[in-house]
């Protein structure tokens, strides 16, 4: 690869990123649009965390990281700080590989 | 920015090691596909978006154009629009600010921006974590494309599992309990406590609609559509929820 299509995709990213502060600034936006906003943020992190937690490469990422995953989200529900959330989850993935479960 | 307290720092330094790592990772991954050292930190400083750029480097590794490559990538950043609504007001209204702020725009930055319950909070969050994140992130590149072999897959150690982990341990406040909102508003009468805990838990329940048709339209469709898209339907879940 070369530069040029390196600083298209920064470009455009940085477009994409500059977007919504500008849109949000010409309209001002009631408490309701505001709540969808939210609502969007919380839609697009929820669908982030479901294909990343399940999916690699359009199909089953395997048994090893949702197992890590869904440690971690008890840990998270049972108010466990952040850090011991994360390792945990990390942890919990590494030692079923290391075991042999994919 | 006198509303980071320690918790803030332990948090967002958890999550900028790992990226470091992992972009230590995509360092030494990209200069083994070809790319130089240098390209391979240029492409971390001015896209700074860890997702579109393992995408992007393995569709030309795959033997696919630089034109899909950019076009995956640009699929795959296009949530960052939405995200920039929502956060708009930790950019503030001056001009260097936001065009700096924009910049540090990631998944994680907004997501802790997300998980905050004042206004002062969401703005320390947000630009501590995304400038943590940007150092991390790029001294990682930096290390991994001229350590290059050396390192390991990120993988061996779990660190896929950890971010998804570590993203919905973030999202849990919006999703369960109702925010607590302290230290602003004088205490209230107790019906009107009420009243405000009521409301906030119908907005959780509501939320908690909204990230079960994300998370099912997302994974409905990724074996169909290309990266990135799948993330961006998940939109439509904010229409079906609220029917």
């Amino acid at each position: 690869m070369t530069l040029l299509p390196i600083l298209v995709l920064a470009a455009g990213t940085y477009a994409f990123r500059l977007a919504g502060p500008l849109l949000s600034q010409r309209m001002t936006l009631s408490a309701r649009v505001q709540g969808l906003l939210t609502l969007c943020a919380i839609a697009l992190l929820t669908a982030l965390v479901a294909t990343a937690t399940l999916t690699a490469a359009g199909g089953f990422a395997g048994w090893a990281r949702p197992a890590g995953v869904l440690a971690g989200a008890l840990m998270a529900w049972r108010k466990l700080p952040f850090v011991v959330v994360v390792v945990g989850a990390a942890a919990v993935t590494a030692l079923l590989r290391m075991a042999g479960i994919g | 920015m006198g509303h980071v307290d320690r918790p803030l720092i332990r948090d967002v330094a958890a999550v900028a090691a790992a990226s470091g790592v992992v972009g230590a990772s995509f360092g030494a991954i990209a200069v083994a596909s070809g790319l130089s050292v240098w390209l391979a930190s240029a492409m971390s400083l001015f896209v700074f978006a860890g997702g579109a750029q393992f995408m992007a480097v393995g569709v030309v590794a795959g033997g696919g154009s630089p034109v899909a490559a950019v076009i995956a990538g640009l699929l795959l950043n296009a949530r960052h629009l939405p995200f920039g609504m929502t956060v708009a007001d930790v950019l503030g209204a001056r001009w260097p600010t936001r065009l700096l702020g924009a910049h540090l725009m990631v998944d994680e930055s907004v997501a802790f921006a997300l998980a905050q319950a004042s206004p002062e909070r969401r703005k320390a969050a947000y630009w501590l974590c995304g400038g943590a994140l940007f150092i991390a992130w790029n001294v990682g590149v930096l290390v991994g494309a001229l350590g290059g072999r050396a390192l390991g897959n990120p993988d061996a150690i779990g660190l896929d599992a950890a971010f998804p982990a570590g993203m919905l341990a973030l999202l849990l406040p919006s999703l369960t309990a109702p925010a607590r909102r302290t230290e602003t508003e004088p205490t209230a009468d107790g019906a009107l406590e009420a009243e405000r805990l009521h409301e906030a838990q119908v907005a959780a329940a509501r939320a908690r609609r909204v990230a079960g048709f994300a998370a099912v339209i997302a994974l409905a469709t990724t074996p169909f559509l290309p990266v990135g898209v799948p993330v961006l339907l998940s939109l439509l879940a904010v229409g079906v929820a609220l029917k």
